[in-house]
């Protein structure tokens, strides 16, 4: 499998979006740290960008990969290996080298910035989360192209299920929030975002950056749950089974699928 | 002792350990002590009882005041006395700290006063003051009380460059109190930082108002105070840096609030403040308002999420910021929504009451935002 | 060396090969055709383990190779499109299919009949279809296997190098190789296949020699041959 993810891990390192994505961040990280001088609102900024973009992307190269290389699995299918290390190895090939381009776009000017000032877990949240991130979406992409053999509904139903997670999953738990209002919601709104990976990431970076104002305000429920390192460890947790439940199904239907 | 001593004498109270309490004082007199003077009540009662003019105490430890749902001990009680030194005292595990009453002219520097604060009930204040004029309280550190300073009826006195913290519930407590001043004082993990009542007049310079988080977390709590100034301060990382509620005629100039949940939240009944040159950084939320009615001004501040532009240079930014999200107002309503906090469906509904506000007041707008922090 | 015994597949409502029963014993080229949908290339996939079978067994060398792979180790397969990923070079991708299976190989001498040598340190990305292609044949060539499966092998090739596979198929042929080939070429195919085997429907039409063919059908090259097959069932 090692050999898949290496191959795959070059092509893409190599392509040009990589090197796109990877100056994006780089530069966007260098303007936010170094014009503005106020690690905070850098971090900041850098988390609202990272939460919507970090999944766009992942899953847009993980469809776009595999649709891409359709042919080439059928050159590795024919090879001595297990069918689920191809599939396994294309995904963790696509999934690390876009978290690598994340972690160095984001990890050089924050070095070189770092020397200067110190906010390095701030920085190690928002790495972590982003890679996370990389990972899930990937993983769904993976998902979803390997159901549909059909390159637009692949597509449509990869940004689809994004914009869900992204946007529209909060909108509509946002709206049962207010309209139960008269109801305690603490435990049923945790558990709401545990069901969808973006407000998860969201919840570790608050935990990092808003959690002391916002400590008081928040009811017993959310006090024990951020207050604590539950919290942490909690979400960090549930991050991983969103990791590993999407590759347990790309596993599973790799090994049904015909090609 | 203290009975043999004349009017106006100075005693020096020897190195040792003494075993007393209910100390009374009845006439002028200064009691120093040398070096590692203690004296243990045992909770037995008050410590000092000072009921004379021109009391002077120094340089002393005393311990383990009596507690009582009934009685107000302290450590040093005094009562109807004027012109009262209280300096490099150390006070611990007190029930009261200084509890002083009717009285005038009182320095109170240097001093340290702790307590094990558990229930609001179960302790005292640390420097506790009723119906008193002109004091001048100093370089004190109080923590783990109730109140770290507690001012009721009290007038033209002066708090200065004093750290309370990890107190129950305020560091320092205004009620009914007019014409003061505090200034350069640190607060911090304070129930409250600082509670000001049903007070007017009161200048706040240059204080910092730390970490004060909790079920009833304020940096400062403004009820009911009218004409006031607050100069200089710092707030940072508190639930709420400043809880106005009928709060009138208050300028506010120069303040820092960083990083707090909420930088000012408005609960009503608050007219005629005027925000001019304060920086608003990274704040969860920067200002929140519970009604649509808004009779306050915003001008020339420096708003660290503000995104417009400034095409002439002058400093000024050429959009006007609107500080109320609509997102604080949801959250007004319905608490739990803060788990959203910070999602890009917020950001868009926040963007969409930005352009045509419904919920929020449609006036409540800083027309010319900073560009730069004011330093 | 081949036996397929009453395999079935669906696509969803079409069945594509209905209880079709083959067997290869003999060395020598054989050529699958059959008109589009006919289960050609769903029939070399199952061999490969590409499909997966609703029913039936497929033995290679007496050994069922359902829900194998090792076995895949003993065959060459060309592929129908040659479409690899673009950023790696020619020779990066030879070293990942020499690593995938640890055998001797001869990619060097293929290298130099099919003129690939300047494309080594090129991107895939980068190369014509016919290059790609060529990439493709020495991928299946270089491996020493006695079974050889060639999908549609001539897509895309220029003259030169079409005569060039020609003679490596037949020199493969001359050291007693299986070779199953498809193609729509029909003149390639009469060119190099000894045996045609004619899928229609999902099931085995004919099977035999080319000249078992002509006799059957009475013509005299292929493409009437299997024209005339096809309006048989047609009547």
């Amino acid at each position: 499998m090692i050999k898949i993810i290496t191959y795959c891990f070059f092509d893409l390192v190599r392509s040009r979006w990589s090197y796109v994505y990877f100056s994006f961040y780089l530069l966007l990280s260098f303007a936010l740290l170094f014009l503005n001088n106020d690690t905070s609102k850098a971090v900041i900024s850098l988390m609202n960008i990272i939460t919507v973009l970090t999944p766009l992307i992942g899953t847009i190269f993980g469809v776009m990969y595999y649709y891409n290389s359709r042919e080439f699995i059928e050159l590795l299918l024919s090879q001595p290996i297990k069918r689920s290390h191809i599939f396994i190895g294309q995904y963790l090939g696509v999934a690390i080298s876009l978290s690598l381009s994340l972690i160095l776009g984001l990890g050089i000017p924050f070095l070189l910035y770092g020397v200067l000032q110190g906010s390095t877990s701030n920085f190690l949240i928002l790495l972590t989360v982003g890679s996370f991130l990389t990972f899930i979406f990937v993983a769904l992409a993976y998902n979803i192209a390997l159901t549909h053999e059909n390159k637009i509904k692949g597509f449509g139903y990869a940004i689809l299920v994004w914009l869900l997670m992204a946007v529209i999953y909060d909108g509509v738990f946002l709206i049962s929030l207010v309209m139960f209002q008269e109801y305690p919601l603490d435990n049923a709104s945790l558990i709401a975002t545990a069901f969808n990976p973006i407000d998860l990431s969201r919840i570790l970076i608050l935990l990092k950056l808003d959690i002391s104002a916002l400590l008081g305000y928040t009811g017993a429920v959310f006090k024990s749950f951020f207050g604590t390192s539950l919290g942490l460890i909690t979400s960090l947790f549930v991050l991983v089974l969103w990791v590993v439940i999407p590759i347990f199904f790309i596993y599973r239907k790799a090994q049904r699928k015909d090609f | 002792m203290i009975d043999t001593a004349q009017k106006h004498d100075t005693i020096i109270v020897k190195e040792g350990v003494y075993k007393e309490h209910d100390i009374i004082i009845t006439k002028p007199i200064t009691i120093i002590g040398k070096k590692n003077v203690v004296i243990d009540a045992e909770a037995k009662g008050y410590v000092f009882k000072v009921l004379a003019d021109s009391v002077t105490i120094k340089n002393i430890s005393a311990k383990n005041v009596g507690k009582s749902y009934t009685k107000d001990f302290a450590a040093i009680y005094i009562s109807r006395s004027n012109h009262i030194v209280i300096e490099n005292v150390t006070l611990t595990n007190v029930f009261f700290g200084l509890l002083i009453e009717k009285s005038k002219n009182i320095r109170i520097r240097n001093n340290y006063i702790s307590s094990k604060a558990t229930t609001e009930a179960g302790t005292g204040n640390g420097i506790h003051l009723w119906h008193c004029s002109n004091a001048e309280i100093e370089e004190n550190e109080l923590h783990s009380l109730r109140d770290g300073i507690y001012f009721e009826f009290v007038k033209n006195s002066v708090v200065k460059n004093n750290h309370s913290h990890h107190n129950l519930r305020y560091g320092l407590h205004f009620m009914f109190s007019n014409n003061n001043e505090y200034l350069q004082n640190t607060f911090n993990n304070n129930g409250a930082g600082v509670a000001v009542m049903f007070s007017k007049y009161i200048k706040m310079t240059r204080n910092k108002f730390l970490k004060n988080w909790g079920t009833a977390s304020y940096g400062l709590l403004l009820k009911e105070i009218y004409d006031a100034e607050i100069i200089h301060n710092e707030f940072s990382e508190n639930t709420i840096a400043i809880n106005l509620e009928g709060a009138t005629r208050i300028n506010y100039v120069n303040n820092t609030f960083s990083n707090n949940g909420w930088a000012l939240k408005v609960a009503g009944a608050c007219y005629k403040n005027i925000f001019k040159s304060n920086n608003f950084l990274n704040n969860s939320f920067d200002v929140s308002y519970n009604s649509k009615l808004n009779d306050n001004s915003f001008k020339g501040n420096y708003w660290s999420s503000y995104t417009g532009y400034d095409l002439d240079k002058n400093g000024i930014g050429d959009v006007p910021y609107r500080p109320v999200k609509l997102f604080s107002y949801i959250v007004n309503k319905t608490p739990e929504a803060i788990i959203l906090l910070r999602s890009l469906f917020v950001d868009i509904i926040n963007f969409s009451e930005k352009v045509t506000p419904v919920f929020t007041p449609k006036n409540l707008v800083d027309e010319a935002p900073l560009m730069q922090k004011v330093l | 060396m081949i036996e397929i015994s009453n395999i079935c597949k669906k696509f969803g409502k079409v069945q594509v090969l209905d209880q079709l029963d083959l067997t290869i014993n003999t060395q020598g080229i054989f050529a699958i055709l059959g008109p589009n949908g006919s289960g050609k290339t769903t029939l070399i996939k199952s061999i490969l383990g590409m499909v997966l079978l609703d029913k039936g067994d497929i033995k290679i060398k007496g050994k069922s190779v359902l829900q194998q792979f090792e076995y895949k180790k003993e065959i060459s397969y060309l592929p129908q499109i040659a479409n690899f990923p673009n950023n790696n070079t020619v020779s990066e991708l030879i070293k990942l299919i020499k690593n995938l299976r640890p055998k001797p190989t001869n990619e060097q001498e293929l290298i130099e009949r099919f003129g690939l040598a300047p494309f080594l340190d090129k991107k895939l990305g980068n190369l014509s279809g016919g290059t790609k292609q060529k990439v493709n044949i020495v991928l299946t060539f270089m491996f020493d296997n006695d079974l050889i499966i060639l999908d549609e092998p001539t897509t895309g090739l220029d003259p030169i190098s079409l005569i060039t596979l020609k003679k490596l198929i037949e020199e493969e042929k001359q050291r007693g190789k299986t070779i199953l080939i498809t193609s729509h070429i029909m003149s390639f195919v009469e060119e190099v296949a000894d045996e045609i085997v004619f899928l229609l429907d999902g099931e085995i039409y004919f099977k035999g020699t080319k000249e078992q063919l002509y006799s059957k059908t009475n013509k005299q090259d292929l493409e009437q041959a299997i024209a005339n097959l096809l309006l048989i069932n047609h009547d």
